[in-house]
């Protein structure tokens, strides 16, 4: 097995294990007695370690040692966990990450400093340690090592059970792995031979010594020839990895004892071997002594009586080492049962309902759903105009389980944007420090969920307005005070669906945004004349001008003036919008309204003269047939009366420029979106219909109204409209009737073909 | 497994031909230790022995082990290329050496 092969799995799990550590630590911050958090974090910490060590990657296992050692102290209770603590076990947490940046590639980091600032925590890490050689041992080793350092498979096992027992820390001197075999009395049956399996050993190492045992053979009477009473206790010379050694035991693991320890195991660890051997310890001791694994000094080390020695002695009865390491993540060093094996499999299983998929595969599947519903309609349409009736039920059938599929398909796309505002926890604690105030991050619908690439793109806008928030939103906390607002402020980061959009909000208890320092300041550049009519949703929109800023103090986060017009920018290419909400001294809102991209939607099939629209589905409210006044009045009306509403209509036909006069009959699509409704007035409504969104090539990224073409069943193309975009222009028109339509351009992006 | 015993006074000899293996071990384990009810010495000639797996081993050691039990001996006479390698890699060579009467074993 190429254990290189591994390492992309390992980098991932790592920082998955550091992320959730910086939970922990966070809640420590807040809960200093809470033994889970401890738990947890020495696990995170123990695992990677461990992980670490299969891939030789020495600077991390030496540095996450002695963190791994500070934190049993805790878990101890020797040291208390204060502010200070968790403060430095972040850095920790950071440290380990930047290290295995570095072992992925990903960032180039300058040596130096990432050695120095190793140095440095090392060294506050090791004044929370007792004086003694086998606290904080290991050397820090340069961090160029662990770049594509793969080879040596020496585990370093030397954990402390006990900081004041040097000897138990200790390494054997032996560098052979030792195996322990005791094979089930029914493996000769199952017509297995241990033998062969130590045939199979010496193909991929050296048996140095073999002391071959049959303790359990009863006397002749009871003697069962066919029954196995052999066991073995191995000194193994393998340059082979643990996972290709207890691979070779795999068909016999269910039902044999088996303790496979790497080389320079600790004394504890033999400790633990024997006290776990049927033979007892005594036997076992000679066991050990005659494959030549232990020394004699060694050996007696390791009889003497060690701190854990009563509990294990106990459990030795039953055949079975119970002595699985907290760690749950750690595999064991010692007596491995498979069903031990299995339980923490198990269990590792129920934590690992995921699957690791490759994102391109993913893509790839969702084009193919996408062509599948292409042909599906394509085949429906088809059916219906054979007029066969058994064709058509058949093809109803499948047209909802394609249904099915895409909404699965679609569904694994979707991510849940609870992670996203999960890891604002640390950067809103981070700032809130760095700036001295007193910051409470709180969310709501985590369970929100969005397209995976949303999420990762609404990452960096989010970021830039939480940091705005928290640097120029929030005030001291002493001018709060005078304000009559507690001294620690809100920030809340919310998620909604909400008519086929989600709506993300990050909104502030801050001091709201300065209606007239705004309006100041877009007159001083220019952007507005004085006197000029702004509503205050114009005069807040200002802060989206490039440049534009009322920060006093330009601090290194914020206030440059370069963030909000990014900001919008970024949301605008995600099809969505920003919008901002403010009430001086009470706070500030952000909304940003995001469609949720789906490639497939569904979505209501329209026709205006010969060229065919979709509308989303979800966006429509009702259809009805425009009324005959409401017909005949002409350009000068662009609303009608929708049962005591009004309700402004776009005739699609004037929008596009489509060429030809309306038919007797006009029909009227009620959209809503944004808490705005509007009609379309269509010629004729074709019904439901499944659209594959195809985006429009780049030379459209500017037009207005359109948000990408799709295939009809008949190979037509029908283009998707933009329903926030015309309804906006539908809404703006009335307010200023001068303006013009949308251009012609529209009209010849209807080809009857596509190409 | 053809086993053929022959005894002279309180010393008996055993020589086995064929396959000494699972297949076999319930019928040669009585035919193993039946001579020992009646000798003193038993010599068991693996010259013949041509396959030899764990169960026939194992049979061998409790020959040795019934043996020493009721102070009688066993030994082990010309093993087959076969039961040296097991021998060998089981690494128990030394076990069979040290009675009297085995003979070269190496």
């Amino acid at each position: 097995m190429n254990i290189e092969s591994a390492l992309p799995t390992f980098i991932a799990e790592s920082r998955e294990l550091l992320s959730s550590m910086d939970d922990f630590l966070l809640l420590l911050e807040h809960e200093p007695d809470n033994s889970e958090a401890i738990a947890a974090t020495f696990r995170a910490i123990h695992t990677i370690k461990g992980s670490a060590g299969l891939f030789g990657l020495d600077c991390i296992v030496s540095f996450a040692h002695v963190a791994e050692s500070v934190l049993d102290r805790v878990r101890d209770g020797e040291l208390p966990v204060d502010d200070a603590f968790t403060a430095l076990l972040l850095e920790c947490g950071d440290h380990i990450g930047q290290l295995i940046d570095q072992v992925a590639g990903d960032q180039q980091y300058d040596d130096d400093a990432l050695t120095a600032r190793g140095a440095q925590l090392h060294a506050r890490l090791a004044r929370l340690l007792p004086l003694g050689p086998s606290a904080a041992a290991l050397p820090i080793n340069d961090p160029s090592v662990c770049r594509a350092v793969l080879g040596t498979n020496k585990v370093d096992s030397a954990r402390n059970t006990d900081a004041d027992c040097d000897v138990d820390g200790r390494a054997v001197a032996s560098d052979n792995w030792h195996l322990s075999l005791r094979f089930a009395p029914g493996v000769l049956k199952n017509g297995m031979d241990p033998a062969s399996f130590l045939r199979y050993l010496s193909t991929f190492g050296e048996l140095v010594r073999t002391v071959t045992l049959w303790d359990a053979m009863p006397t002749a009477e009871t003697m069962d020839p066919e029954l196995c009473y052999l066991g073995f206790e191995i000194a193994l010379r393998s340059a082979a990895t643990r996972e290709t050694i207890l691979g070779a035991f795999e068909f016999v693991q269910d039902e044999c004892q088996l303790a496979i320890l790497p080389p320079h195991s600790s004394i504890a660890d033999y400790r633990r071997l024997i006290a776990a051997l049927p033979e007892g310890p005594q036997r076992a001791a000679e066991l050990l002594l005659a494959s030549g694994t232990l020394s004699a000094a060694e050996l007696s080390a390791a009889v003497q009586p060690g701190p854990e020695a009563a509990v294990e002695v106990g459990e030795k009865a039953a055949g079975i080492a119970a002595s699985t390491p907290a760690a749950a993540g750690q595999p064991s060093t010692l007596i491995e049962r498979r069903s031990a094996e299995r339980r923490n499999v198990d269990r590792r299983g129920q934590e690992a309902r995921f699957v690791r998929v490759d994102a391109a595969k993913l893509d790839a599947l969702i084009n193919q759903v996408g062509e599948m519903v292409i042909a599906s309609a394509s085949a429906t349409l088809h059916a219906r105009q054979s007029a066969n009736g058994v064709l058509n039920e058949a093809m109803s059938l499948m047209s909802r389980q394609v249904e099915e599929i895409r909404d699965s398909a679609l569904a694994l796309r979707m991510v849940e944007i609870g992670e996203t505002f999960h890891r604002f926890q640390r950067v809103v604690r981070d700032v809130s420090r760095e700036l001295g105030k007193d910051i409470e991050l709180l969310t709501s619908g985590n369970d929100t969920e969005l397209d995976k690439m949303v999420v990762e793109k609404i990452n960096d806008p989010l970021m830039h307005l939480v940091r705005n928030a928290i640097d120029h939103g929030i005030e001291p906390a002493d001018v709060r005070l005078t304000r009559g607002k507690p001294a620690k402020a809100t920030l809340r980061l919310n998620a909604c669906h909400e008519s086929g959009s989600i709506i993300i909000e990050v909104v502030d208890d801050g001091g709201g945004l300065p209606r007239d320092k705004l309006l100041q300041k877009g007159i001083e550049r220019g952007l507005v004349t004085p006197g000029q009519n702004l509503s205050e949703k114009d005069i807040f929109n200002l802060i989206f001008e490039p440049g534009f800023s009322t920060a006093e103090q330009v601090t290194n986060l914020s206030g440059r003036g370069v963030g909000m017009d990014v900001v919008r920018r970024n949301i605008e290419a995600l099809r969505g919008s920003i919008e901002l909400d403010s009430a001086e001294g009470v706070g500030t809102t952000v909304r940003i309204r995001l469609p949720l991209t789906l490639a497939i939607i569904d979505g209501f099939l329209i026709e205006v003269g010969n060229s065919s629209f979709v509308v989303p589905l979800d966006m429509i409210v009702e259809c009805l047939e425009l009324p005959e006044n409401d017909r005949q009045a002409g350009n000068g009306r662009h609303y009608l009366n929708l049962r005591g509403e009004v309700l402004p209509f776009v005739r699609l036909r004037e929008l596009f420029g489509i060429e030809g006069r309306a038919g007797r009959r006009e029909n009227v699509v009620v959209v809503h979106f944004a808490g705005q409704k509007a009609g379309l007035v269509v010629d004729r409504l074709l019904g439901e219909f499944q659209t594959v969104i195809k985006p429009l090539g780049e030379i459209f990224r500017h037009l207005r109204g359109i948000s990408g073409s799709t295939i009809l069943g008949s190979g037509d193309v029908a283009l998707i409209l933009d329903v926030p975009a015309t309804v906006q222009q539908a809404a703006h028109r009335e307010s200023h009737p001068t303006h013009k339509s949308f251009s012609t351009p529209a009209a010849s992006l209807v080809p009857s073909a596509v190409n | 497994m053809d086993i053929d015993y022959r005894r002279d006074g309180d010393r008996g000899s055993l020589a086995l031909a064929g396959e000494l293996t699972i297949y076999a071990a319930a019928e040669a384990k009585a035919r193993l230790l039946a001579p020992l009810a009646e000798c003193r010495e038993l010599t068991i000639d693996l010259a013949g022995v041509s396959e030899i797996d764990s169960a026939g081993l194992q049979l061998l050691v409790l020959a040795r082990q019934q043996a020493a039990a009721t102070g009688k001996s066993v030994g082990l006479v010309t093993p087959s290329q076969p039961v040296r390698d097991l021998l060998e890699l089981y690494d128990i060579a030394g076990f069979f050496a040290d009675q009297p009467g085995t003979g070269e074993l190496a």
